[in-house]
């Protein structure tokens, strides 16, 4: 067992996991009491919002409590370049459909980047297959389910 | 006498080619994802919600139905070849499967495991038959208290009892509900959590939930600690076949994982691993040769994977005939007969019988199709491990990129799909377990309807909740299912301070 982190007071992680689900109660109690529609009788929409929010107060605090005892446990190092590609990739794909450039170029950057977070080391043939992935499921999709996945300039060649 | 005419009739629709089709499909579909690592039957029912939107319900179902008995069966594949469990459920089978196969005795490891999945199923599936038309009857005279009460008791096993930490459990459990909240409120119209975000009028798909905390979670987390050692393939060496030897040694744990599987299941306790672990301790301890347990005894294979497949099928009494589903996957298989604007319940088996009914019939179908399948073809589905993980994983980011498009092409909900993904991540990596906020989605807004409706029959009185003996019943288990754990912990420590 390290011991690190108790050494210095409290487990961090516990605690940030305690002020965001505080956050996350406070945000949930003032929307419900923001609400203008109430029901006529029974309970109206607040109800459950305000249990909610109570519920995420005892959690928050007993994550105080557990903070200051066992915390949580210690995870193992993590590898930040891998996150980065990946991570890399998705935010790409969120900007490709976004802009309008289309699903296969999106899901050829996700396809190579995922891969090479992963430790590959062949970016282009990855993005090759990344490729003709993307371009047989949106042929699909477009053909045989009648669903037409966002397009870009690419796309609209098939159509 | 009923039961039987109408699984007959059930048996009818299910022999349809395309019913057999889908069916086909489903398990073939269910063996494979159940082989790889990463991905589970119920991120695989997730990406194929938005695909089947437009195909028949019936056919759907049944494919999803096919899905969950076929990652059942898979899982144990990897469980032995790979001593990695691609799901909690297979935990138990790699103990003993593993030594099992690096004992040279890889094959009847698969065998037993394969065939005992075949005989639970069988039996689970008539104890579906049989129970699920009882439990309806008794369904009918349920009020909203009751299912309110009901969907308290899930949400308490799901969480706390059963997980490594209740309070961990709970906190997802929580997130899940709160996610829940968002949108426009069914009874009122009132927008709620929404901020002025137009996207988030809708609330959040169960989709996007679920395939962010699985697929997308699950590769950020294998990704960052890639550095650990590669899995390596155990070959399978000598015969597949078991021996007089092994049946012998293989049948009694069959049966008894089904008696420890089907119960549990079908309990709103959730969850296979219970079983699954009931069965391992159980079987080492009636086993005539203690001392191969932990070298690789069969029987440490046969009655888990028993116990596990009849699990699932125990899971589904419960999802047809009170709409509450006790799993991750049930929970997604529930989103998928609401898409179709279809509701599990007492309702369902009187309005369509043959849905219904096809469905319980087809998984006698699947179940043996998934023998077949798994004996014979088990060298193609060990071909599926060599794939590198790094295209495995690529692909199911690929896969869960389209899955999302598919219902909803708009930036927004890629956005929710990637942080969902990095907070699956981050709960993987403290050990928050991330099944617990699915359920918590899914049947957060179905409790507050009920407890809704339960209250405008009472006029607001709360009390109605405690004088009905069902639903005060339940309310009372789901508290002591909610106090036991921290209770037991305390106990333990008492008794560790006392040593």
């Amino acid at each position: 067992m390290t011991n690190d982190t108790r050494t210095q007071g409290a487990n961090k992680p516990a605690l940030l996991v305690g002020v965001l689900l505080l956050i996350v109660a406070t945000l949930v109690g003032y929307d419900a009491s923001q609400q203008s529609i109430t029901s006529t009788y029974g309970v109206g929409p607040t109800a459950m919002p305000y249990v909610v929010a109570a519920g995420l107060v005892i959690l928050g605090l007993s994550h105080f409590v557990v903070a200051f005892r066992e915390g949580l446990p210690q995870p193992e190092k993590a590898d930040s370049k891998a996150l980065l590609w990946i991570a890399g990739g998705l935010v790409f794909l969120i900007a490709c459909i976004g802009l309008g450039g289309g699903f296969i170029l999106a899901i050829t950057v996700v396809f190579a980047c995922t891969a090479r977070g992963m430790g590959r080391q062949a970016l282009l043939v990855d993005a090759a297959i990344g490729f003709v992935l993307g371009l047989v499921i949106f042929l699909v999709f477009a053909k045989v389910l009648t669903l037409i996945l966002p397009s870009g300039p690419l796309e609209r060649l098939f159509l | 006498m009923d039961t039987l005419l109408s699984l007959l009739h059930g048996f009818g629709v299910a022999f349809e080619p395309s019913k057999l089709l889908f069916c086909l499909i489903g398990v073939f579909l269910g063996t494979a994802v159940g082989v790889l690592p990463g991905i589970g039957p119920a991120l695989t029912v997730a990406l194929l919600l938005p695909v089947t939107f437009k195909l028949d319900p019936a056919g759907s179902l049944i494919m999803f139905a096919g899905i969950y008995y076929g990652g059942m069966y898979g899982g144990s594949t990897t469980a032995i070849l790979l001593n990695a469990p691609g799901e909690s459920a297979s935990l138990a089978t790699a103990l003993e499967g593993s030594k099992m196969a690096k004992a040279g005795r890889g094959g009847p490891a698969l065998a037993t495991s394969a065939i005992g999945s075949f005989v639970a199923g069988l039996i689970a599936t008539i104890g579906l038959a049989f129970l699920a038309p009882l439990l309806v009857e008794l369904a009918v005279k349920f009020g909203p208290w009751d299912y309110f009460a009901l969907m308290i008791v899930a949400f308490v096993t799901v969480s706390a009892t059963f997980g490594d930490s209740p309070l961990r459990g709970l906190t997802s459990l929580f997130v899940g509900i709160t996610l829940g909240l968002i949108g426009i409120d069914k009874l009122t119209g009132q927008a709620r959590l929404t901020f002025g975000v137009p996207e988030l009028l809708n609330g959040v798909e169960v989709t996007t939930l679920a395939v962010g905390l699985f697929a997308v979670g699950e590769a950020f987390y294998v990704a960052s600690k890639r550095a650990h050692d590669p899995d390596e393939i155990i070959p399978i060496k000598g015969s597949l076949w078991m021996t007089k030897q092994d049946w012998k040694r293989s049948w009694a744990p069959w049966l008894r994982g089904t008696a420890f599987g089907f119960p549990i299941g079908a309990l709103p306790a959730g969850g296979a691993e219970v079983p699954t672990f009931l069965s391992y301790s159980t079987e080492r301890k009636l086993c005539k040769y203690p001392e191969e347990f932990g070298k690789g005894a069969i029987e440490g294979v046969a009655g888990p994977e028993a116990a596990n497949n009849a699990s699932a099928a125990g899971t589904l009494v419960p999802l047809l005939t009170l709409g509450l589903p006790t799993s991750a996957t049930a929970a997604i298989m529930l989103a998928g007969f609401q898409q179709y604007g279809l509701n599990p319940g007492p309702l369902l088996f009187a309005e369509k019988p043959d849905l219904v009914w096809g469905l319980i019939a087809s998984l006698f179908i699947a179940n043996v199709m998934l023998v077949i399948l798994n004996l014979p073809l088990i060298g193609l589905w060990v071909r599926l491990l060599a794939i590198p993980q790094p295209w495995l994983y690529a692909g199911i980011l690929v896969f869960a990129t389209m899955g999302t498009l598919a219902v909803n092409g708009s930036p927004a909900e890629l956005a929710m799909l990637f942080a969902f993904g990095f907070l699956g991540y981050l709960m993987r990596r403290y050990d928050y377990p991330v099944a617990p906020m699915v359920v918590g989605l899914i049947l957060g807004p179905m409790a507050e309807q009920q407890l809704r409706r339960a209250l405008q029959i009472s006029l607001g009185d709360p009390m109605i909740l405690l004088e009905n003996p069902i639903s005060a019943t339940l309310l009372g288990i789901a508290f002591i299912a909610l106090v036991a754990p921290f209770v037991m912990k305390g106990l333990n420590k008492f008794k560790a301070s006392e040593d």
